[in-house]
Protein backbone atom coordinates (compact mmCIF):
# COMPACT_ATOMS: atom_id res chain seq x y z
CA UNK A 1 0.00 0.00 0.00
CA UNK A 2 2.45 2.62 0.84
CA UNK A 3 4.58 1.61 -2.09
CA UNK A 4 1.92 2.22 -4.46
CA UNK A 5 1.19 5.30 -2.60
CA UNK A 6 4.40 6.42 -3.44
CA UNK A 7 4.64 5.61 -7.24
CA UNK A 8 1.31 7.33 -7.40
CA UNK A 9 2.96 10.49 -5.79
CA UNK A 10 5.45 10.21 -7.90
CA UNK A 11 4.00 10.05 -10.96
CA UNK A 12 1.65 12.82 -9.82
CA UNK A 13 4.80 15.31 -9.79
CA UNK A 14 5.91 14.08 -13.36
CA UNK A 15 2.29 14.54 -14.16
CA UNK A 16 2.86 18.27 -13.00
CA UNK A 17 6.01 18.56 -15.02
CA UNK A 18 4.34 17.73 -18.28
CA UNK A 19 1.45 20.14 -17.30
CA UNK A 20 4.13 22.97 -16.09
CA UNK A 21 5.91 22.61 -19.72
CA UNK A 22 3.11 22.24 -22.04
CA UNK A 23 1.32 25.63 -20.69
CA UNK A 24 4.34 27.29 -21.18
CA UNK A 25 5.09 26.16 -24.49
CA UNK A 26 1.31 26.91 -25.12
CA UNK A 27 1.72 30.14 -23.79
CA UNK A 28 4.91 31.07 -25.37
CA UNK A 29 2.76 30.55 -28.66
CA UNK A 30 -0.35 33.57 -27.86
CA UNK A 31 0.99 36.27 -30.14
CA UNK A 32 1.32 39.89 -28.51
CA UNK A 33 3.49 40.29 -25.42
CA UNK A 34 1.89 41.75 -21.99
CA UNK A 35 3.59 44.92 -22.43
CA UNK A 36 2.47 45.52 -26.02
CA UNK A 37 0.28 49.25 -25.83
CA UNK A 38 -1.17 51.17 -28.39
CA UNK A 39 2.07 53.42 -28.97
CA UNK A 40 5.43 51.52 -28.29
CA UNK A 41 7.69 51.85 -25.92
CA UNK A 42 11.45 52.99 -25.86
CA UNK A 43 13.89 50.48 -26.01
CA UNK A 44 15.50 50.91 -23.09
CA UNK A 45 12.27 50.87 -21.15
CA UNK A 46 10.91 47.14 -23.01
CA UNK A 47 14.84 46.54 -21.85
CA UNK A 48 14.00 47.18 -18.00
CA UNK A 49 10.76 45.21 -17.96
CA UNK A 50 11.80 42.54 -19.76
CA UNK A 51 14.81 42.38 -17.10
CA UNK A 52 11.93 42.72 -13.93
CA UNK A 53 10.12 40.11 -15.51
CA UNK A 54 12.81 37.48 -17.02
CA UNK A 55 11.48 38.06 -20.17
CA UNK A 56 15.02 38.73 -21.94
CA UNK A 57 17.35 35.95 -23.10
CA UNK A 58 16.37 32.49 -25.26
CA UNK A 59 13.15 30.63 -25.10
CA UNK A 60 15.12 27.45 -23.48
CA UNK A 61 16.50 30.15 -21.13
CA UNK A 62 13.25 31.49 -20.00
CA UNK A 63 12.40 28.08 -19.48
CA UNK A 64 15.03 26.47 -17.59
CA UNK A 65 14.88 30.05 -15.42
CA UNK A 66 11.30 29.36 -14.94
CA UNK A 67 11.50 26.03 -13.59
CA UNK A 68 14.25 26.85 -11.42
CA UNK A 69 12.28 29.48 -9.06
CA UNK A 70 9.32 27.26 -9.81
CA UNK A 71 11.65 24.27 -7.54
CA UNK A 72 12.12 26.88 -5.35
CA UNK A 73 7.91 27.71 -4.92
CA UNK A 74 8.64 31.20 -6.60
CA UNK A 75 6.08 31.87 -9.19
CA UNK A 76 7.17 34.81 -10.25
CA UNK A 77 5.85 38.66 -10.02
CA UNK A 78 2.42 38.96 -12.00
CA UNK A 79 2.04 41.26 -14.95
CA UNK A 80 -0.80 43.16 -14.45
CA UNK A 81 -1.16 43.37 -10.99
CA UNK A 82 1.83 45.52 -10.05
CA UNK A 83 3.69 45.12 -7.13
CA UNK A 84 1.93 42.30 -6.62
CA UNK A 85 3.59 38.31 -6.69
CA UNK A 86 1.60 35.37 -8.26
CA UNK A 87 1.87 33.70 -5.25
CA UNK A 88 0.86 36.62 -3.28
CA UNK A 89 -2.90 36.28 -5.29
CA UNK A 90 -3.03 32.79 -5.43
CA UNK A 91 -2.80 33.09 -1.49
CA UNK A 92 -5.48 35.46 -1.49
CA UNK A 93 -7.75 33.15 -4.64
CA UNK A 94 -7.34 29.44 -3.29
CA UNK A 95 -8.88 30.01 0.03
CA UNK A 96 -11.69 31.19 -1.61
CA UNK A 97 -12.25 28.93 -4.41
CA UNK A 98 -11.65 25.61 -1.70
CA UNK A 99 -14.01 27.06 0.72
CA UNK A 100 -16.67 27.76 -1.99
CA UNK A 101 -15.53 24.39 -3.45
CA UNK A 102 -15.88 22.10 -1.05
CA UNK A 103 -19.26 23.48 0.27
CA UNK A 104 -20.72 23.03 -3.09
CA UNK A 105 -18.84 19.49 -2.83
CA UNK A 106 -20.53 18.46 -0.03
CA UNK A 107 -23.84 20.02 -1.15
CA UNK A 108 -23.24 17.52 -4.72
CA UNK A 109 -22.15 14.66 -2.39
CA UNK A 110 -25.02 14.86 0.00
CA UNK A 111 -27.85 15.87 -2.23
CA UNK A 112 -26.63 13.47 -4.95
CA UNK A 113 -26.71 10.35 -2.99
CA UNK A 114 -29.65 11.00 -1.18
CA UNK A 115 -31.94 11.75 -4.21
CA UNK A 116 -30.21 9.08 -5.74
CA UNK A 117 -31.45 6.43 -3.17
CA UNK A 118 -34.64 7.60 -2.37
CA UNK A 119 -35.68 7.71 -5.97
CA UNK A 120 -33.51 4.32 -6.77
CA UNK A 121 -34.79 2.32 -4.00
CA UNK A 122 -38.36 2.97 -5.02
CA UNK A 123 -38.49 2.87 -8.35
CA UNK A 124 -41.24 4.18 -9.75
CA UNK A 125 -42.74 5.64 -7.15
CA UNK A 126 -44.02 8.98 -7.42
CA UNK A 127 -40.83 10.31 -5.60
CA UNK A 128 -38.81 8.68 -8.06
CA UNK A 129 -40.38 9.96 -10.85
CA UNK A 130 -39.95 13.93 -9.36
CA UNK A 131 -35.90 12.59 -8.83
CA UNK A 132 -35.23 11.57 -12.36
CA UNK A 133 -37.52 14.48 -14.12
CA UNK A 134 -35.33 17.17 -11.42
CA UNK A 135 -32.28 16.11 -12.19
CA UNK A 136 -33.01 15.44 -15.51
CA UNK A 137 -33.22 19.30 -16.01
CA UNK A 138 -30.43 19.76 -13.52
CA UNK A 139 -28.03 17.70 -16.10
CA UNK A 140 -29.66 20.21 -18.87
CA UNK A 141 -29.01 23.92 -17.11
CA UNK A 142 -26.10 25.43 -18.10
CA UNK A 143 -24.99 26.99 -14.68
CA UNK A 144 -25.55 30.28 -15.77
CA UNK A 145 -29.30 29.89 -16.06
CA UNK A 146 -29.39 28.50 -12.55
CA UNK A 147 -26.89 31.29 -11.29
CA UNK A 148 -29.19 34.41 -13.19
CA UNK A 149 -32.46 32.07 -12.08
CA UNK A 150 -31.09 32.24 -8.45
CA UNK A 151 -30.12 35.85 -8.48
CA UNK A 152 -33.23 36.91 -9.99
CA UNK A 153 -35.59 35.10 -7.42
CA UNK A 154 -33.34 34.84 -4.17
CA UNK A 155 -31.73 38.27 -4.60
CA UNK A 156 -33.30 40.67 -6.30
CA UNK A 157 -37.07 39.31 -5.87
CA UNK A 158 -37.33 37.94 -2.58
CA UNK A 159 -34.07 39.80 -0.81
CA UNK A 160 -33.19 37.25 1.09
CA UNK A 161 -29.72 36.07 0.20
CA UNK A 162 -27.00 38.77 -1.59
CA UNK A 163 -26.63 38.34 -5.44
CA UNK A 164 -22.89 38.62 -5.35
CA UNK A 165 -19.04 39.33 -3.89
CA UNK A 166 -17.90 37.36 -1.09
CA UNK A 167 -18.43 39.17 2.52
CA UNK A 168 -19.56 36.37 4.88
CA UNK A 169 -21.36 32.93 5.34
CA UNK A 170 -24.36 34.24 3.28
CA UNK A 171 -22.80 35.33 0.65
CA UNK A 172 -21.60 31.94 -0.14
CA UNK A 173 -25.01 30.63 -0.44
CA UNK A 174 -26.24 30.48 -4.14
CA UNK A 175 -22.83 30.26 -5.64
CA UNK A 176 -22.35 26.78 -3.26
CA UNK A 177 -25.63 26.13 -4.61
CA UNK A 178 -25.04 27.26 -8.30
CA UNK A 179 -21.83 25.38 -8.42
CA UNK A 180 -23.45 21.89 -7.05
CA UNK A 181 -26.65 21.92 -9.08
CA UNK A 182 -25.14 20.25 -12.09
CA UNK A 183 -22.82 17.38 -9.75
CA UNK A 184 -26.04 17.35 -7.74
CA UNK A 185 -27.89 16.09 -10.31
CA UNK A 186 -25.88 13.71 -12.03
CA UNK A 187 -24.43 12.11 -8.68
CA UNK A 188 -28.37 11.33 -8.34
CA UNK A 189 -29.05 10.09 -12.03
CA UNK A 190 -25.60 7.86 -11.09
CA UNK A 191 -26.62 6.69 -7.69
CA UNK A 192 -30.28 6.06 -8.74
CA UNK A 193 -28.88 3.61 -11.68
CA UNK A 194 -25.92 1.65 -9.59
CA UNK A 195 -29.06 1.50 -6.53
CA UNK A 196 -31.40 -0.38 -9.61
CA UNK A 197 -29.03 -2.73 -11.09
CA UNK A 198 -27.36 -3.16 -6.85
CA UNK A 199 -31.67 -4.32 -5.88
CA UNK A 200 -31.69 -7.15 -8.78
CA UNK A 201 -28.14 -8.06 -7.97
CA UNK A 202 -27.86 -12.21 -6.62
CA UNK A 203 -25.97 -10.99 -3.29
CA UNK A 204 -29.46 -8.58 -2.34
CA UNK A 205 -31.70 -11.73 -2.89
CA UNK A 206 -29.21 -14.18 -0.98
CA UNK A 207 -29.32 -11.69 2.49
CA UNK A 208 -32.65 -10.94 2.02
CA UNK A 209 -33.48 -14.89 2.32
CA UNK A 210 -31.57 -15.37 5.40
CA UNK A 211 -33.65 -12.75 6.92
CA UNK A 212 -31.74 -9.66 7.05
CA UNK A 213 -33.67 -6.88 7.61
CA UNK A 214 -34.56 -4.41 4.78
CA UNK A 215 -32.30 -1.34 6.05
CA UNK A 216 -29.27 -3.70 6.67
CA UNK A 217 -29.61 -4.72 3.26
CA UNK A 218 -30.16 -1.05 2.10
CA UNK A 219 -26.99 0.08 4.22
CA UNK A 220 -24.65 -2.94 3.85
CA UNK A 221 -25.34 -4.36 0.45
CA UNK A 222 -26.81 -2.19 -1.72
CA UNK A 223 -25.74 1.40 -0.50
CA UNK A 224 -22.38 -0.04 -0.14
CA UNK A 225 -21.92 -1.56 -3.83
CA UNK A 226 -23.89 1.32 -5.78
CA UNK A 227 -21.21 3.80 -3.96
CA UNK A 228 -18.24 1.86 -5.47
CA UNK A 229 -19.00 3.27 -8.72
CA UNK A 230 -19.95 6.76 -7.69
CA UNK A 231 -17.33 7.50 -5.90
CA UNK A 232 -15.13 7.22 -9.54
CA UNK A 233 -17.31 10.27 -10.29
CA UNK A 234 -16.37 12.37 -6.93
CA UNK A 235 -12.36 12.28 -7.32
CA UNK A 236 -12.49 14.28 -10.55
CA UNK A 237 -15.52 16.38 -9.08
CA UNK A 238 -13.67 17.13 -5.98
CA UNK A 239 -10.73 18.96 -8.09
CA UNK A 240 -13.02 20.66 -10.27
CA UNK A 241 -14.90 22.06 -7.69
CA UNK A 242 -12.28 23.31 -5.08
CA UNK A 243 -10.57 24.68 -7.93
CA UNK A 244 -13.82 27.22 -8.54
CA UNK A 245 -15.53 27.66 -11.52
CA UNK A 246 -15.01 30.03 -14.68
CA UNK A 247 -18.85 31.03 -14.56
CA UNK A 248 -20.11 30.61 -11.10
CA UNK A 249 -17.02 33.20 -10.06
CA UNK A 250 -17.65 35.55 -12.35
CA UNK A 251 -21.75 35.46 -12.13
CA UNK A 252 -21.08 36.37 -8.57
CA UNK A 253 -18.38 38.52 -8.50
CA UNK A 254 -16.29 35.80 -6.51
CA UNK A 255 -12.78 36.84 -6.19
CA UNK A 256 -11.45 32.81 -6.41
CA UNK A 257 -8.86 31.44 -8.64
CA UNK A 258 -11.24 30.81 -11.64
CA UNK A 259 -12.32 34.58 -12.00
CA UNK A 260 -7.98 35.23 -11.36
CA UNK A 261 -7.55 32.79 -14.61
CA UNK A 262 -10.31 34.61 -16.72
CA UNK A 263 -8.69 37.81 -16.79
CA UNK A 264 -5.49 36.63 -16.46
CA UNK A 265 -5.77 34.76 -19.75
CA UNK A 266 -6.82 38.14 -21.53
CA UNK A 267 -4.10 40.27 -19.77
CA UNK A 268 -2.00 37.31 -20.63
CA UNK A 269 -0.81 37.60 -17.31
CA UNK A 270 1.69 34.44 -17.73
CA UNK A 271 2.88 34.24 -14.56
CA UNK A 272 -0.33 34.38 -13.13
CA UNK A 273 -1.87 31.71 -15.62
CA UNK A 274 1.00 28.84 -15.08
CA UNK A 275 0.01 29.88 -11.34
CA UNK A 276 -3.22 28.62 -11.59
CA UNK A 277 -2.60 25.98 -13.68
CA UNK A 278 0.09 24.35 -11.58
CA UNK A 279 -2.70 24.38 -8.54
CA UNK A 280 -5.38 22.99 -10.47
CA UNK A 281 -2.62 20.10 -11.05
CA UNK A 282 -1.75 19.53 -7.74
CA UNK A 283 -5.19 19.77 -6.72
CA UNK A 284 -6.41 16.99 -9.50
CA UNK A 285 -3.51 15.07 -8.55
CA UNK A 286 -4.35 15.01 -5.07
CA UNK A 287 -8.08 14.01 -5.50
CA UNK A 288 -7.42 11.66 -7.41
CA UNK A 289 -5.16 9.89 -5.58
CA UNK A 290 -7.32 9.87 -2.68
CA UNK A 291 -10.07 8.68 -4.61
CA UNK A 292 -7.79 5.61 -5.54
CA UNK A 293 -6.60 5.04 -2.18
CA UNK A 294 -10.42 5.08 -0.74
CA UNK A 295 -11.35 2.86 -3.19
CA UNK A 296 -9.06 0.53 -1.97
CA UNK A 297 -10.21 0.42 1.18
CA UNK A 298 -13.65 0.36 0.20
CA UNK A 299 -13.93 -2.99 -2.12
CA UNK A 300 -12.05 -5.67 -0.72
CA UNK A 301 -11.31 -7.03 -4.05
CA UNK A 302 -9.13 -4.24 -5.54
CA UNK A 303 -6.66 -4.16 -2.19
CA UNK A 304 -4.03 -2.36 -4.36
CA UNK A 305 -0.52 -4.32 -3.89
CA UNK A 306 -1.43 -7.10 -2.20
CA UNK A 307 -3.16 -8.69 -5.05
CA UNK A 308 -1.03 -7.09 -7.46
CA UNK A 309 2.84 -7.92 -7.12
CA UNK B 1 -40.00 5.09 -29.03
CA UNK B 2 -40.90 6.18 -26.00
CA UNK B 3 -42.92 9.58 -25.00
CA UNK B 4 -39.26 11.13 -24.07
CA UNK B 5 -37.88 10.28 -26.74
CA UNK B 6 -40.39 11.70 -28.72
CA UNK B 7 -40.67 15.05 -26.72
CA UNK B 8 -36.49 15.24 -27.39
CA UNK B 9 -36.50 14.50 -31.04
CA UNK B 10 -39.26 17.18 -31.39
CA UNK B 11 -37.42 19.92 -29.52
CA UNK B 12 -33.78 19.34 -31.52
CA UNK B 13 -36.07 19.43 -34.60
CA UNK B 14 -37.59 22.84 -34.15
CA UNK B 15 -33.90 23.98 -32.91
CA UNK B 16 -32.73 23.09 -36.24
CA UNK B 17 -35.50 24.21 -37.66
CA UNK B 18 -35.10 27.90 -36.25
CA UNK B 19 -31.42 28.04 -36.89
CA UNK B 20 -32.11 26.76 -40.60
CA UNK B 21 -34.97 29.02 -41.47
CA UNK B 22 -33.77 31.83 -38.55
CA UNK B 23 -34.18 35.06 -40.82
CA UNK B 24 -37.69 34.21 -42.65
CA UNK B 25 -39.07 33.55 -39.20
CA UNK B 26 -38.31 36.68 -37.05
CA UNK B 27 -38.35 39.01 -40.33
CA UNK B 28 -34.83 40.72 -39.44
CA UNK B 29 -31.52 39.51 -39.78
CA UNK B 30 -29.79 39.20 -36.04
CA UNK B 31 -27.50 42.53 -36.72
CA UNK B 32 -30.11 44.85 -38.22
CA UNK B 33 -30.44 47.76 -36.13
CA UNK B 34 -33.90 49.25 -35.27
CA UNK B 35 -32.77 51.90 -32.28
CA UNK B 36 -36.87 53.23 -32.00
CA UNK B 37 -37.79 49.89 -30.72
CA UNK B 38 -34.59 49.18 -27.97
CA UNK B 39 -34.85 47.07 -24.83
CA UNK B 40 -38.46 47.13 -25.78
CA UNK B 41 -40.30 43.18 -24.59
CA UNK B 42 -41.85 41.03 -26.87
CA UNK B 43 -44.50 42.69 -29.11
CA UNK B 44 -46.20 42.51 -32.55
CA UNK B 45 -42.97 43.71 -34.73
CA UNK B 46 -40.39 42.04 -32.68
CA UNK B 47 -41.73 38.68 -31.17
CA UNK B 48 -39.30 38.45 -28.12
CA UNK B 49 -38.24 41.96 -28.16
CA UNK B 50 -34.96 43.60 -29.03
CA UNK B 51 -31.79 44.24 -27.27
CA UNK B 52 -30.17 47.73 -26.34
CA UNK B 53 -29.42 48.42 -29.81
CA UNK B 54 -32.72 47.52 -31.16
CA UNK B 55 -31.68 44.40 -32.37
CA UNK B 56 -34.67 41.61 -32.87
CA UNK B 57 -33.93 38.66 -29.87
CA UNK B 58 -35.75 36.19 -32.33
CA UNK B 59 -33.44 36.28 -35.13
CA UNK B 60 -30.16 36.58 -32.59
CA UNK B 61 -31.27 33.27 -30.75
CA UNK B 62 -31.23 31.47 -34.19
CA UNK B 63 -28.44 32.30 -34.99
CA UNK B 64 -27.16 31.50 -31.57
CA UNK B 65 -28.66 28.28 -32.20
CA UNK B 66 -26.75 28.09 -35.99
CA UNK B 67 -23.90 28.65 -33.80
CA UNK B 68 -24.03 26.14 -31.52
CA UNK B 69 -25.28 23.62 -33.57
CA UNK B 70 -21.85 24.01 -36.05
CA UNK B 71 -19.86 24.51 -32.84
CA UNK B 72 -21.56 20.98 -31.39
CA UNK B 73 -21.46 18.84 -34.89
CA UNK B 74 -17.83 20.19 -35.70
CA UNK B 75 -16.80 19.14 -32.36
CA UNK B 76 -17.79 15.99 -31.81
CA UNK B 77 -16.87 14.52 -35.24
CA UNK B 78 -13.67 15.98 -34.34
CA UNK B 79 -13.30 13.93 -31.22
CA UNK B 80 -14.77 10.96 -33.11
CA UNK B 81 -12.40 10.64 -35.80
CA UNK B 82 -9.50 11.40 -33.74
CA UNK B 83 -10.15 9.18 -30.52
CA UNK B 84 -11.68 6.52 -32.72
CA UNK B 85 -8.46 6.09 -34.68
CA UNK B 86 -6.60 6.68 -31.53
CA UNK B 87 -8.63 4.27 -29.12
CA UNK B 88 -8.34 1.43 -31.77
CA UNK B 89 -4.94 1.53 -32.85
CA UNK B 90 -3.95 1.86 -29.30
CA UNK B 91 -6.38 -1.59 -27.65
CA UNK B 92 -5.81 -3.44 -31.32
CA UNK B 93 -1.76 -2.79 -31.76
CA UNK B 94 -1.24 -2.56 -27.80
CA UNK B 95 1.98 -3.20 -26.15
CA UNK B 96 4.18 -0.69 -25.78
CA UNK B 97 2.38 1.56 -28.34
CA UNK B 98 -0.61 1.65 -26.61
CA UNK B 99 1.11 2.12 -23.29
CA UNK B 100 2.98 5.23 -24.86
CA UNK B 101 -0.58 6.53 -26.30
CA UNK B 102 -2.60 6.20 -23.02
CA UNK B 103 -0.27 8.13 -20.74
CA UNK B 104 -0.66 11.07 -23.79
CA UNK B 105 -4.28 10.50 -22.67
CA UNK B 106 -3.37 10.54 -18.74
CA UNK B 107 -2.14 13.68 -19.38
CA UNK B 108 -4.44 15.51 -20.67
CA UNK B 109 -6.62 14.23 -18.19
CA UNK B 110 -4.60 15.94 -15.79
CA UNK B 111 -5.09 19.53 -16.86
CA UNK B 112 -8.99 20.77 -16.08
CA UNK B 113 -10.69 20.55 -19.12
CA UNK B 114 -11.85 24.26 -19.42
CA UNK B 115 -8.11 25.21 -18.68
CA UNK B 116 -6.98 23.27 -22.08
CA UNK B 117 -9.90 24.04 -24.11
CA UNK B 118 -9.52 28.43 -23.33
CA UNK B 119 -5.69 27.79 -24.00
CA UNK B 120 -6.40 26.17 -27.32
CA UNK B 121 -8.67 28.63 -28.34
CA UNK B 122 -6.67 31.55 -27.72
CA UNK B 123 -3.74 29.84 -29.38
CA UNK B 124 -5.67 28.50 -32.66
CA UNK B 125 -8.00 31.69 -33.44
CA UNK B 126 -4.53 33.64 -33.06
CA UNK B 127 -2.50 31.19 -35.48
CA UNK B 128 -5.61 31.10 -37.90
CA UNK B 129 -6.05 35.27 -37.98
CA UNK B 130 -5.99 36.36 -41.57
CA UNK B 131 -6.53 32.63 -42.63
CA UNK B 132 -10.49 32.83 -42.04
CA UNK B 133 -12.92 35.77 -41.39
CA UNK B 134 -13.12 36.68 -37.35
CA UNK B 135 -16.55 34.28 -36.93
CA UNK B 136 -15.36 31.18 -39.16
CA UNK B 137 -12.40 31.39 -37.45
CA UNK B 138 -13.61 31.93 -33.48
CA UNK B 139 -15.95 28.73 -34.58
CA UNK B 140 -13.38 26.72 -35.90
CA UNK B 141 -11.26 27.46 -32.64
CA UNK B 142 -13.55 26.86 -30.16
CA UNK B 143 -15.00 23.51 -32.34
CA UNK B 144 -11.24 22.31 -32.58
CA UNK B 145 -10.58 23.01 -28.80
CA UNK B 146 -13.84 21.49 -27.71
CA UNK B 147 -12.79 18.31 -29.74
CA UNK B 148 -9.24 17.94 -28.70
CA UNK B 149 -10.31 17.58 -25.00
CA UNK B 150 -13.27 14.95 -25.92
CA UNK B 151 -10.93 12.90 -27.88
CA UNK B 152 -9.34 11.50 -25.21
CA UNK B 153 -12.23 10.18 -23.99
CA UNK B 154 -13.58 8.83 -26.99
CA UNK B 155 -10.10 7.51 -27.07
CA UNK B 156 -10.41 5.51 -23.65
CA UNK B 157 -13.56 4.18 -24.41
CA UNK B 158 -12.77 2.76 -27.54
CA UNK B 159 -9.42 1.17 -26.29
CA UNK B 160 -11.29 -0.27 -23.65
CA UNK B 161 -13.91 -1.84 -25.98
CA UNK B 162 -11.52 -2.83 -28.85
CA UNK B 163 -9.14 -4.45 -26.01
CA UNK B 164 -12.36 -6.61 -24.64
CA UNK B 165 -13.69 -7.33 -28.40
CA UNK B 166 -9.97 -9.16 -28.89
CA UNK B 167 -10.21 -11.98 -27.31
CA UNK B 168 -13.73 -12.71 -28.69
CA UNK B 169 -13.60 -16.24 -30.72
CA UNK B 170 -15.19 -14.37 -33.42
CA UNK B 171 -12.17 -12.62 -34.04
CA UNK B 172 -10.17 -15.51 -33.45
CA UNK B 173 -12.49 -17.10 -36.03
CA UNK B 174 -11.32 -14.13 -38.46
CA UNK B 175 -7.95 -15.01 -37.89
CA UNK B 176 -8.38 -18.38 -38.53
CA UNK B 177 -9.49 -17.60 -41.97
CA UNK B 178 -6.02 -15.47 -42.67
CA UNK B 179 -7.63 -12.19 -42.65
CA UNK B 180 -5.55 -9.38 -42.56
CA UNK B 181 -5.53 -7.87 -38.81
CA UNK B 182 -6.61 -4.54 -40.37
CA UNK B 183 -9.25 -5.93 -42.08
CA UNK B 184 -10.54 -7.43 -38.79
CA UNK B 185 -10.03 -4.66 -36.95
CA UNK B 186 -12.11 -2.03 -39.10
CA UNK B 187 -14.71 -5.09 -40.91
CA UNK B 188 -15.14 -6.87 -37.56
CA UNK B 189 -14.18 -5.68 -34.37
CA UNK B 190 -15.25 -1.29 -35.30
CA UNK B 191 -18.70 -2.25 -36.40
CA UNK B 192 -19.37 -4.50 -32.66
CA UNK B 193 -18.11 -1.45 -30.57
CA UNK B 194 -20.19 0.92 -32.36
CA UNK B 195 -23.39 1.28 -29.92
CA UNK B 196 -21.36 2.64 -26.89
CA UNK B 197 -19.23 4.79 -28.87
CA UNK B 198 -22.25 6.68 -30.90
CA UNK B 199 -23.93 6.60 -27.36
CA UNK B 200 -21.42 8.29 -25.89
CA UNK B 201 -21.04 10.74 -28.96
CA UNK B 202 -25.09 11.37 -28.47
CA UNK B 203 -23.81 12.60 -24.95
CA UNK B 204 -20.68 15.03 -26.40
CA UNK B 205 -23.32 17.32 -28.49
CA UNK B 206 -25.10 18.42 -25.61
CA UNK B 207 -22.13 18.98 -23.45
CA UNK B 208 -20.30 20.63 -26.67
CA UNK B 209 -23.35 22.88 -26.47
CA UNK B 210 -23.32 23.83 -23.21
CA UNK B 211 -19.26 24.36 -23.30
CA UNK B 212 -19.54 27.00 -25.86
CA UNK B 213 -22.02 28.94 -24.31
CA UNK B 214 -20.62 28.91 -20.97
CA UNK B 215 -17.55 29.87 -22.34
CA UNK B 216 -19.25 32.57 -24.81
CA UNK B 217 -21.01 33.65 -21.72
CA UNK B 218 -17.69 34.77 -19.52
CA UNK B 219 -16.09 36.14 -22.92
CA UNK B 220 -14.03 33.55 -23.99
CA UNK B 221 -15.46 31.90 -26.75
CA UNK B 222 -17.46 34.29 -29.48
CA UNK B 223 -17.44 37.44 -29.60
CA UNK B 224 -19.48 40.39 -30.00
CA UNK B 225 -20.73 41.23 -32.61
CA UNK B 226 -22.01 37.52 -33.23
CA UNK B 227 -24.73 36.49 -31.06
CA UNK B 228 -23.93 33.27 -29.09
CA UNK B 229 -26.60 32.05 -26.60
CA UNK B 230 -23.46 32.53 -24.19
CA UNK B 231 -23.23 36.03 -25.42
CA UNK B 232 -26.52 36.71 -25.12
CA UNK B 233 -27.34 35.54 -21.48
CA UNK B 234 -24.02 37.88 -20.73
CA UNK B 235 -25.78 40.94 -21.84
CA UNK B 236 -28.77 39.66 -20.37
CA UNK B 237 -27.92 39.00 -17.47
CA UNK B 238 -25.89 42.91 -17.02
CA UNK B 239 -29.49 44.13 -17.61
CA UNK B 240 -31.47 41.37 -15.73
CA UNK B 241 -33.33 43.73 -13.40
CA UNK B 242 -34.83 46.27 -15.82
CA UNK B 243 -34.82 43.55 -18.75
CA UNK B 244 -35.44 40.40 -17.71
CA UNK B 245 -37.02 39.23 -21.29
CA UNK B 246 -33.26 39.56 -22.49
CA UNK B 247 -31.87 36.35 -20.20
CA UNK B 248 -34.76 34.72 -20.22
CA UNK B 249 -35.16 33.83 -24.13
CA UNK B 250 -31.69 32.79 -24.52
CA UNK B 251 -31.63 30.89 -21.37
CA UNK B 252 -35.31 29.29 -22.50
CA UNK B 253 -33.46 28.41 -25.93
CA UNK B 254 -30.60 26.71 -24.62
CA UNK B 255 -32.05 24.65 -21.75
CA UNK B 256 -34.74 23.32 -24.26
CA UNK B 257 -32.16 22.04 -26.63
CA UNK B 258 -29.61 20.31 -24.08
CA UNK B 259 -32.89 19.23 -22.62
CA UNK B 260 -33.57 17.55 -26.05
CA UNK B 261 -30.57 15.66 -26.68
CA UNK B 262 -30.34 14.42 -23.18
CA UNK B 263 -33.51 12.55 -23.47
CA UNK B 264 -32.92 11.70 -27.16
CA UNK B 265 -29.19 10.27 -25.87
CA UNK B 266 -30.81 8.70 -23.52
CA UNK B 267 -32.98 6.75 -25.44
CA UNK B 268 -30.44 5.96 -27.68
CA UNK B 269 -28.42 4.51 -24.55
CA UNK B 270 -31.56 2.43 -23.59
CA UNK B 271 -31.98 1.19 -26.92
CA UNK B 272 -28.43 0.11 -28.05
CA UNK B 273 -26.45 0.28 -24.74
CA UNK B 274 -28.76 -1.19 -22.24
CA UNK B 275 -26.03 -1.51 -19.66
CA UNK B 276 -24.10 1.10 -19.86
CA UNK B 277 -23.85 4.01 -17.50
CA UNK B 278 -21.80 6.66 -17.66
Amino acid sequence: MIRYAIGRVLAGVGVLWVVATLTFALLRFLPGGPFDKEHTLPPEIMRNLERRYALGGSLSHQYLDYLARLAHGDLGPSYKYVGRDVADILRDAVPVSLELGSLAFALAVAGGISLGLASGARRDSRVDRAVVLVSLVGVSAPTFVIGAGLILVFGLGLRWLPAGLWEGPLYAVLPACTLAALPMAYAAQLTRAQVVSAMEQDYVRTARALGVSEARVRRRHVLRNALLAVMTYFGPLLATLLTGSFVVETIFAVPGMGRFFVTAITNRDYPLVLGVTLVYGVLIVLANLAVDLLYARLDPRIRVGNTEK
Amino acid sequence: MTARAWVGAALIASLVLLALAGDRVAGYRFDAQDPAHALEGPSRAHWLGCDALGRDLLARICEGGRISLVVAVGATGLALAFGLAYGALAGWVGGRLDAVLMRGVDVIYALPDLLVIVLVIEVLSAALAGVLPDLWRRLAAIALALGFVGFADVARLVRALVLQAREETWVEAARATGAHPARILVRHVLPNVAAPVFVSAAFRIPAAILAESSLSFIGLGIQPPFSSWGTLASDGFEAMRSFPHLILFPCVAILCSLLGFHLLGEALRERLDPRGRA
